[in-house]
């Protein structure tokens, strides 16, 4: 698959995430300086210099387990604390969320304008702190400098290995069914009206040649569909109109969103199957892993700054059943990080791996088959 | 008019690739095999009439050294003069097994020394033709294999070297006789009749087409330029290459001049599969713009030109096809895949 994806998947993903939590911590009515604390924090770590450095290197991209151990971190990257309940229903969001936008993207490399719509809407978040937007714009312009020579062929392989990722997830989510983009079995509207992508035509044309390369004849044929020619192509520079929709922020304080998790096991036996095996190269990328991270500078908290607690749920009681009625099959299992005792890595990692202790979070349990995990020693 | 058939239940669903359905059908005993990409894993399925599943058979990418599982990129039937064999290709290398499944009698892996750090290594894009199987590389190289009429003797004859890019597809056909007053053969840098027999279509990512003579040695007919955009399908007919394109175009081109017959703007998204039903000349394309078409082709022997019908349209709802074949030489049937979905589609006009 291709070796180009991961930045693509970690940054919408920060994204999606960033958009829920600020209207999480709005409709919680957390006070605007926390709030806005938690989010710069979040921010400031996601786009550190030498995580995006480390990020953009041709690499594969990660399995489930260690994209979602990363998240957790993100999310704990500051004064916020969340139960594994809260932290389970924003990973689904952000997931069904992007699966959409790829799905949904008319060309493959729109995908790329996706990624920009995010890091906009994110600049949005940090208008009042120039440093922050200096590291957003710095990672706009990586990313164009990667991403710009890359041919049609490699953003259908980006895209392909997108949907790999966001195979057999289907979550529903309440907003999506309520504007009608997602069916009740889970599965995205693809719409056969609207404008056609950029580049291409609306179909319904037979031309036909001779040897000579003269048309001697055309003839329409009915294709089907409602289609129109597209008005614009969107912007791929640092600033500019995007033109396309996805990507950017679809929440706000009235629309708060629920995940439906039952009734969706169908297709999940392969997907279950998938974790469960046990993968004998786990240490390998443990390793990619944990040299990422080294990459992620967590600010400490100064001072005794209070800590919160963010629900994703409208009440504690409707968390505390969301944990409890959770399908076995969609439990994200999260990798136990822990420093080996090799010593040439060993102390840079052990600083970081301390300052992950800080804010006391619960030790989430290492998942069932990571026997090479267990070799490792706790430090 | 065709209509929904019984759907045929999948282990796992259907990856998002393009040319992700396989046929191969057995009027002998009156079976149908399917073969379906899932991911690390493809599955194969043995179906009686009226679309009943009789047996099913799961195969894995070869491990190899990495950081993931490999993916499977496309699964097979290659027909051979006496025998059947099924291809596997991932990211790790080649596996070839007897027709079932039931045993692999060759493996070819990638080797890692051509591995560039920006790209990732894969094989894609299989085809036969005579005695031989033809399979893509990620570099543009395509692998052509020697196969024996039994037995896992298998020898890798000769590496093509045409593609700057990904090779995406191969098609090939038997051997065209030219028409013996070479009117079409005038201007064309053959010999004779004889050397012009186009019978392999190479594609690649970047829309180039390559167009060989198979052989001992494989012989570079002719080139037919991309415009920027990926060829994600091809098949060959009486000497016409049927392409697909990322531009959701599907154009007809005469290969033994490379000239432009046909141009249809068949689909508003990326076409992922073509078929043929060759002994009636009909043309099948898939996108993910979910549409299946149904084209009729003709050639005019007085003009040289090539004629294309519109005979059906099929939406399938909300589902982005990976993969379309037809199920029955006379193209009266047809079999469609999605992405996500875990089940294969069949629609037959009987």
């Amino acid at each position: 698959m291709s070796v180009r994806a991961l930045p693509l998947l970690f940054l919408n993903l920060g994204g999606e995430m960033l958009y829920i939590l600020d209207q999480r911590l709005r409709a919680q009515n957390i006070p605007g300086d926390k709030a806005r604390r938690v989010l710069h924090d979040i921010i400031l770590t996601m786009f550190n210099k030498s995580f995006i450095e480390e990020l953009l290197k041709p690499q594969e991209l990660y399995s489930k387990k260690a994209l979602r151990t990363i998240y957790d971190r993100l999310a704990h990257a500051s004064i916020m604390k969340l139960n594994q309940a809260s932290m389970d229903k924003l990973y689904d969001l952000m997931t069904m969320a992007l699966k959409y936008q790829v799905l949904l993207c008319p060309r493959p490399k729109d995908v790329l304008l996706v990624t920009f719509n995010h890091l906009d809407t994110i600049k949005g978040l940090i208008q009042d702190n120039p440093a922050l937007l200096h590291l957003v714009d710095e990672t706009l312009r990586q990313l164009i400098e990667v991403y710009g020579g890359l041919s049609a062929g490699e953003f259908q392989l980006i895209r392909q290995t997108l949907l790999t990722f966001f195979q057999d997830l289907h979550i529903r989510v309440s907003l999506f069914l309520k504007d009608k983009v997602q069916n009740s079995n889970g599965r995205f509207v693809l719409p056969v009206s609207g404008p056609v992508p950029w580049g291409i035509e609306v179909p319904g044309l037979i031309r036909m040649f001779d040897n000579k390369g003269e048309e001697v004849r055309r003839v329409e044929f009915p294709h089907g569909g409602n289609y129109v020619t597209a008005p614009k192509e969107g912007s791929f520079e640092v600033y500019g109109d995007r033109v396309l929709k996805l990507g950017t922020n679809m929440y706000s304080v009235n629309r708060p969103v629920e995940t439906h998790t039952s009734g969706t096991s169908k297709n999940l036996s392969s997907q279950a199957q998938q974790s469960i095996a046990p993968n004998p190269l786990a240490k390998e990328e443990l390793n990619f892993l944990a040299k990422l991270m080294g990459g992620m500078e967590i600010k400490k908290t100064s001072g005794p700054e209070p800590g919160f607690r963010l629900n994703l749920f409208t009440t504690d009681e409707e968390e505390e059943q969301a944990a409890l009625t959770r399908p076995e099959e969609l439990s994200h299992e999260v990798v136990n990080i822990q420093a080996t005792q090799d010593q040439q890595r060993n102390q840079e990692l052990a600083r970081i791996m301390g300052e992950f202790e800080v804010m006391d979070q619960p030790r989430w349990s290492a998942s069932k088959g990571d026997d090479l995990l267990a070799m490792m020693d706790e430090l | 008019m065709f209509r929904r058939q019984r759907s045929i239940p999948l282990r796992g669903s259907a990856a998002a690739l393009s040319n992700n359905l396989s046929v191969l059908q057995l009027p002998v005993c009156n079976l149908t095999h399917f073969g379906v990409v899932h991911g690390p894993s493809a599955q194969l399925l043995s179906v009686a009439p009226e679309g009943v599943p009789l047996a099913q058979r799961q195969l894995h990418a070869k491990e190899g050294a990495g950081v993931s599982s490999p993916l499977i990129t496309q699964v097979h039937w290659c027909a051979l003069p006496f025998r059947v064999l099924l291809v596997l290709t991932s990211h790790r290398g080649i596996q070839m097994y007897e027709s079932d499944g039931s045993v692999m009698v060759y493996w070819h892996a990638l080797d890692s020394r051509d591995a560039s750090p920006v790209q990732a290594m894969f094989a894609r894009g299989i085809a036969s033709c005579g005695h031989f199987i033809c399979v893509g590389m990620w570099s543009g190289r395509v692998l052509v294999f020697d196969i024996p009429a039994k037995g896992p003797n298998i020898v890798l004859s000769e590496e093509l070297a045409g593609h700057p890019t990904s090779v995406t597809d191969i098609a090939s056909e038997p051997a065209q006789e030219q028409d013996p007053a070479g009117e079409r053969g005038k201007g064309s840098p053959c010999l004779s009749p004889q050397d012009c027999m186009a019978d392999v279509v190479t594609a690649d990512d970047s829309g180039l087409l390559c167009v060989w003579r198979s052989g001992p040695e494989f012989k570079l007919l002719t080139r037919i330029p991309g415009f920027g955009v990926p060829c994600t399908s091809v098949q060959l007919w009486k000497g016409i290459a049927a392409v697909g394109y990322g531009n959701g175009q599907v154009r007809l081109y005469e290969t033994s001049t490379g000239a432009l017959h046909v141009q249809i703007n068949a689909h508003a998204r990326a076409i992922c599969a073509l078929d043929l039903a060759p002994e009636v000349g009909k043309l099948l394309s898939a996108a993910e713009d979910t549409f299946v078409h149904i084209w009729k082709l003709s050639k005019r022997t007085e003009s040289g030109c090539t004629e294309v019908e519109h005979c059906h349209g099929e939406c399938v709802p909300d589902t982005q096809v990976c993969g379309a074949r037809f199920c029955d030489p006379s193209g009266s049937s047809f079999a469609v895949t999605g992405y996500d979905l875990a089940e294969i589609l069949t629609f037959s006009s009987e």
